[in-house]
């Protein structure tokens, strides 16, 4: 097996008294697509930006390409390809003009910048934009842009932090398709998101953050597996009931969570389960039987108090 | 054969700038040829009436003795624009400069393709305005062509300093000042429109530790020789050292704002 692309051991990053990052270690293979799941301030982004070689490491051992980013960043970051989390496109400039401009920072000649540029705007779609301002675009073309810019340099690695946030369903699936194409072709892609779908999509294996550190590691179906039960029951009552029907319903399925506008009955089989409810005489308003899913074992293990 | 990494940086103001360069040159030049008839010519008929005068501006009409000087204001106002909401957006709102961090650039290099950007948008400006001052009998002069460079490197001496403060800023909500309590007081008070001679004597000390009255002195003495205007090296060494002091905090405040 070919050494890995990224190798975090006890990274950590402090602003000040603040400890974003607190330790934590992973390992990205090549060709592989990696996701950070979390909630807003489990330390993703910070993450991020120290593996993108534009945050110092506070702590801990880091090395991206088999090269050390303190001493090495501009060689690392000459082989990577960076989406963040908000556009940094020149608004003033047109589409085109956008790619040939990124890829003069990586000292590309303009004639092969406008010769990837053709190539790059097919992939993402937007050829026919390719002479317009970037200014009134989509949101979701300006991320389909940004998603050209980082490839202006062929990139063997490709960061994405929160690739889809504020998308339309038709402008993120255009992404997902996009991003599995690259895949295909063999970038490592790293991502980070708090969309589960997303990362069933597009994650092999991912890492579940919260409070600066990893919470569980695995594929999305083995940290389903290991998280959760195969199916979950939901019921719903009347307001005001749902504290005296879970007494009723103790010991039923593995688990039982109680919400406010429902009762979760974690189960391996949910029709089961909806079976002995029914049997002790209790009647729920409704009711769903549903697969187990990565946003039950997200909930389990970030805690459903909001965080901000 | 790589291309020099400012160069990098500075393609992109460049290209940005090919979509602006009409009004930016109009605004840049139209301001001081305002001055220059009004002041110049208009106040210029009042003051050389009076005998006094003349001694005072050493021999000069009052039109000689301003115009050059507008090479130097045009400088640090052109330095200034760079420095203040132009650069904030690169930090602030567009997100640009951040953009190139995370290529091959470094924030050092980002500062110094920041720099040769602000001595060429400047150099664009000052051009302009020394091609006014060549239509004039008085002013045209060889000497026109030294106070270019000259003009210029007043107008980093002030570019590089405030985008080094400018790019810690988290808005611009302070900008305004800087113009007001900095810019315009030197604008008014720094030599160009009457000798700081005739400033109060503890007022004086103050003209000299700026870098305006010492650029417009380089610029005046370059197009009016007549005109004593001091040591060149002095004003020289001011100015290279308030430029590479800039540029140094500039090296320092992007890679703590760049890489955090």
């Amino acid at each position: 097996m070919s050494a890995p692309v990224i190798i975090a051991s006890d990274l950590r990053k402090q602003f000040g008294d603040f400890v974003a990052v607190d330790g934590v270690d992973f390992e990205v293979r090549p060709g592989e697509s990696f996701g950070f799941l979390g909630p807003n301030g489990a330390g993703k982004t910070s993450t991020m930006r120290m593996v993108g070689c534009v945050s110092p490491v506070t702590s801990g051992g880091l090395s991206i390409f088999g090269l050390d980013p303190e001493r090495d960043g501009p060689e690392i970051r000459s082989r990577m390809g960076v989406v963040p989390q908000t556009d940094q496109l020149d608004a003033e400039l047109t589409v085109s003009e956008n790619l040939l401009i990124y890829g003069r920072y990586f000292d590309i000649p303009r004639a092969e910048c406008r010769r990837r540029t053709v190539d790059l705007l097919e992939f993402v779609q937007l050829s026919e934009r390719a002479d317009d301002q970037v200014d009134p675009l989509s949101g979701g073309m300006k991320r389909r842009l940004t998603i050209a810019r980082s490839l202006i340099n062929e990139p063997d690695l490709l960061l994405l932090d929160e690739p889809t946030t504020g998308l339309d369903p038709q402008a993120r699936h255009v992404l997902w398709d996009r991003l599995y194409r690259l895949k295909q072709r063999g970038v490592t892609l790293v991502l980070t998101t708090h969309y589960m779908d997303e990362a069933e999509q597009l994650c092999d294996r991912l890492v579940v953050m919260d409070q600066g550190r990893i919470a569980a590691e695995g594929s999305p179906r083995e940290l389903i597996d290991r998280y959760s039960t195969r199916e979950v029951l939901e019921l719903r009552f009347a307001v005001g009931e749902n504290e005296a029907m879970a007494v009723k319903l103790h010991g039923i399925g593995e688990r039982c969570e109680l919400l406010p506008d429902r009762i979760l009955i974690y189960a391996r089989d949910g029709e089961d389960a909806l079976s002995e409810v029914r049997r002790r005489g209790v009647d729920p308003g409704g009711s769903l039987v549903r697969r187990s899913s990565l946003e039950d074992v997200f909930l389990r293990l970030t805690g459903r108090a909001l965080v901000d | 054969m790589s291309t020099p990494t400012a160069v990098r940086v500075w393609e992109n103001h460049l290209m940005r700038y090919r979509k602006i360069w009409g009004s930016h040159l109009l605004g840049a030049f139209v301001q001081p040829v305002l001055y220059l008839f009004g002041m110049g010519l208009g106040v210029g008929a009042l003051v050389d009436r009076n005998t006094e005068s003349i001694v005072l501006l050493d021999g000069v009409s009052y039109f000689a003795f301003l115009a050059p000087a507008l090479l130097a204001t045009t400088a640090m106002m052109s330095g200034g624009q760079s420095s203040l909401w132009e650069l904030a957006d690169g930090f602030i709102w567009s997100h640009r400069y951040e953009a190139m961090a995370s290529t091959p650039l470094t924030p050092r290099e980002i500062a110094d393709g920041l720099a040769l950007w602000q001595a060429t948008r400047t150099a664009l400006a000052v051009i302009a305005v020394a091609g006014v001052l060549a239509l004039f009998d008085e002013t045209r002069t060889w000497g026109l062509l030294v106070a270019i460079p000259a003009a210029v490197l007043t107008g980093l001496a002030f570019a590089l300093p405030i985008s080094a403060w400018s790019s810690t800023r988290k808005n611009g909500s302070s900008f305004p000042a800087v113009i007001r309590f900095a810019l315009i007081p030197m604008f008014l008070f720094g030599g160009a429109f009457f000798p700081i001679d005739l400033l109060p004597g503890w007022l004086q000390p103050v003209a000299y530790v700026t870098p305006l009255w010492h650029g417009i002195e380089l610029c005046r003495g370059a197009v009016i020789p007549s005109i004593d205007s001091g040591p060149v090296a002095v004003h020289l060494a001011v100015l290279l050292a308030y430029t590479s002091a800039g540029l140094l905090a500039c090296w320092i405040t992007f890679s703590r704002t760049l890489r955090p």
